[in-house]
């Protein structure tokens, strides 16, 4: 087999994303193309993990640790959850990282990340830390480890890649699975259960802010450059950072592994889950709806919705998730002309 | 030099003099002296570049001294009793990442009833978790052991934990020799991590492992733990050679030429217990000690050896298995197997009870005419217990055990209180 760097620049890239919404690379001009299609670019995750097709916490962090890769020239570590991106990239013997990656235990990456940026510090090295978990280890069992780490504002960069329920333990709900959704310990059950109870659960950008970190942003993978521009926006900052992404999961939403980007894009279109950037607990910068999308259209798709349109309790659950939609849209002004935000 | 010190403050000196890179730690009695000189002593800046953090749990704390230790520095904590228990998930994780971190542990009973006291049901639980276990007896050896602990850390890239009485050890003011910077330099070179995290040379620590390979790498740190019989006597001989003093190893022998009875113990009761050996040997009892200084890995061919000539041997340890006896007895007999030796347990001291040499004389003397029954609780109140035994078995109990055992004991205003509680 040819070594890596025998091959010629063009082979070294291979691309993909053939029949996807997926945005950026070779359709749109050098500048604006992703960190994905640069023939330069650091390539953390390599190819050949067991992640499921259409995978969006695969995408999200390729697309996540290749820019801070980029940011840092490559002088970074990372720290990871137990969960789907650790079991996919790292099948003993195998592994997928090209990066130095460290793999502890379900709930501590905040805390192991923490202790990585006290080692760099304690040996005067500028290496930087890169902590990452689903949103089982980061809005739940991680919680406390998270919360003592934006407390102490440790020079760390949490991602957290919520696909909104424990997929890697068979779908069951977490914190931040949303009202009225099917997981396989939110059973909707006749007329009064429609699904996952809505009130409860934890909206982590906003805690995080709570912290008054110096820099809070919630992404999607629908939306790369985005994504990529926070990450090295972040990676620019010293201090405790988090952004938290959205990453639609096809296995356990139940929707074809090729709507991955389509609802990563609607969830955003809808206002159910909007972008933003937060500096020191202030949001400073939002992501207006280009054209808004009523809360349907991003539930049809999903399986795990797919009872709310058979039952009354189910119909009074969309409308309560429009209501959401709605209070989101009004709150950060997501239906603004587009001039105003300066992208 | 010589030094009037407290046992935590000479420990966290200790650890100044190895030059640690990452302190991390949370707050847990009796532990908590040793963590704020530390604290004092980094904030002085008397530990060069070492990183203090202030964290918000025991599983914090440790989770952290894995990240610190996986990326090459020379890594230190401390905790006790229900911290250990909070952190025990991260316990078992860093052996089986392999990484050299030293932890105290101030030994304290696990609750509930809530007790700070000292008795070792806190570390010996955390018995099977890979970590080698070494005891003090004194603070004098507390203080060597944790010097000796990083050096038999970083060559087996092994987790050790330096096990020291909360109390009776840590809050003790004891004349210790502090060793000087020079010698423990020549003694303790700068850390090589045999594996770490770094940007030029990528590693992926803790990979998931499955079924075709999981037991040999269990079988490894085994291994390693094994390969820790020979290391630890070994840099005790070192240490000896720097230091100039015997301390460490993995047991110790105290006039058990000849001895038909012979007490095996750990931790600091070993004193009082050679005060009492002392006064029956001088009566022309034939009786000795030996003093197990690594719990784990278990020194069990040593012990066999040192325990061969003996009728008897009577256990002393502050631990108790509920359901079973003793834990530090069972290990013993185990090593023991085919011997045909007697090995009675005795459970003593725990929740801070008091071990005094009147009782224990009446115990060795007991033990002596073989009269010691298999498993003995030393000064166990059998009147509390067999009348809490039978108001248990006449009425469905009601609130918690310690709280009735007050009531019927009467034995103060809370319990009173809480009894005219319950009949209200």
């Amino acid at each position: 087999m040819k070594q890596i760097d025998e091959l010629s620049p063009e082979q070294k890239v291979k691309f993909y994303q053939k029949g996807t919404f997926t945005v950026g690379n070779r359709l749109v001009d050098q500048a604006n193309r992703t960190v994905q299609a640069s023939m330069a670019r650091s390539n953390a995750i390599t190819s050949g993990h067991r992640a499921c097709q259409g995978c969006g916490e695969a995408l999200g962090a390729r697309y996540a640790l290749d820019t801070a890769m980029r940011a840092t020239g490559g002088n970074m570590i990372a720290a990871n959850a137990t969960g789907c991106l650790e079991v996919f990239t790292t099948p003993y013997p195998e592994t997928s990282w090209q990066m130095p990656w460290m793999h502890s235990l379900f709930g501590n990456a905040p805390a192991v990340a923490s202790g990585m940026q006290a080692a760099m510090k304690a040996k005067g090295r500028d290496t930087r830390i890169i902590a990452q978990g689903g949103d089982g280890g980061t809005v739940d069992i991680g919680f406390g480890c998270l919360s003592g780490m934006f407390e102490r504002n440790d020079d760390v960069l949490y991602i957290c890649y919520d696909n909104e329920a424990y997929m890697n333990t068979g779908v069951q709900r977490s914190g931040a699975t949303p009202g009225g959704a099917r997981t396989a310990t939110t059973m909707p059950v006749g007329e009064q259960y429609p699904g996952n109870v809505f009130g409860t659960g934890k909206n982590l950008p906003r805690i995080a802010m709570a912290h008054n970190i110096p820099y809070v942003a919630t992404a999607s993978v629908a939306y790369l450059q985005d994504l990529e521009a926070k990450v090295e926006r972040a990676m620019q900052i010293h201090g405790a950072r988090y952004i938290h992404v959205y990453v639609p999961c096809p296995l356990g939403w139940g929707c074809a592994s090729h709507e991955t980007i389509n609802l990563a894009r609607l969830v955003v279109e809808t206002g159910f889950f909007p972008l933003f950037e937060a500096e020191h607990g202030r949001v400073v910068r939002t992501r207006p709806i280009r054209s808004r999308v009523p809360i349907e259209e991003y539930l049809r798709p999903q399986r795990r919705f797919a009872h709310l349109f058979k039952t009354e309790s189910g119909k009074a659950a969309i409308a309560k998730l429009q209501a959401m939609c709605d209070h989101n849209i009004a709150e950060f002004d997501l239906l603004r002309e587009e001039e105003e935000t300066g992208r | 030099m010589l030094k009037q010190l407290e046992g935590s403050h000479a420990v966290a000196e200790a650890i100044a003099l190895c030059r640690p890179e990452v302190i991390c730690a949370y707050p847990i009695s009796p532990q908590t002296h040793i963590v704020e000189h530390c604290g004092e002593l980094v904030r002085e800046g008397k530990m060069g570049r070492c990183e203090y953090m202030n964290v918000e749990s025991e599983f914090a704390a440790l989770s952290a001294c894995i990240g610190s230790s996986a990326c090459g520095a020379r890594t230190y904590t401390a905790t006790a009793s229900q911290g250990l228990l909070y952190m025990a998930e991260a316990v078992y994780n860093a052996s089986g990442l392999g990484l050299p971190i030293v932890m105290t542990i101030a030994n304290r009973a696990i609750g509930a009833p809530i007790n700070i006291w000292n008795d070792h049901t806190d570390s010996m639980s955390m018995r099977d978790a890979g970590w080698i276990q070494l005891f003090a007896e004194t603070n004098q050896e507390a203080l060597d052991l944790h010097i000796q602990a990083f050096k038999i850390a970083e060559r087996l890239s092994q987790p050790v934990m330096v096990c020291m009485d909360g109390f009776i050890l840590t809050h003790a003011y004891e004349r210790v020799d502090m060793p000087t910077q020079e010698q423990v330099d020549q003694f303790l070179p700068p850390l090589q991590p045999r594996q770490v995290l770094d940007p030029s040379n990528p590693y992926s620590i803790g990979a998931m492992v499955g079924p075709e390979a999981f037991t040999e790498v269990r079988y490894l740190a085994h291994d390693k733990q094994m390969q820790a019989l020979d290391v630890i006597p070994e840099i005790a001989a070192e240490f000896r050679d720097i230091f100039g003093r015997d301390s460490g190893g993995l047991i110790r022998e105290y006039r058990t030429k000849g001895a038909e009875t012979i007490v095996v113990t750990l931790g600091s009761v070993a004193g009082t217990i050679k005060d009492t050996v002392d006064e029956m040997r001088d009566a022309g009892e034939k009786i000795g000690v030996v003093t197990i200084g690594s719990f784990r890995p278990f020194p069990g061919a040593a012990l066999r050896a040192a325990l061969q000539g003996a009728k008897r041997v009577v256990v002393v340890e502050k631990s108790f298995a509920l359901g079973f006896g003793g834990v530090v007895a069972n290990n013993i007999m185990m090593s023991m197997q085919g011997t045909g030796i007697h090995v009675h347990t005795v459970v003593a001291g725990l929740g801070g009870r008091p071990i005094t040499i009147p009782s224990l004389h009446r115990l060795f003397a007991t033990a002596v005419r073989d009269e010691l029954e298999d498993v003995h609780f030393l000064d166990l109140r059998w009147d509390i217990v067999k009348a809490e035994i039978a108001r248990q078995r006449a009425q469905i109990a009601s609130g918690p055990v310690a709280e009735s055992i007050l009531r019927n004991i009467q034995s103060d205003t809370a319990g009173q209180s809480a009894s005219q509680g319950v009949r209200a």
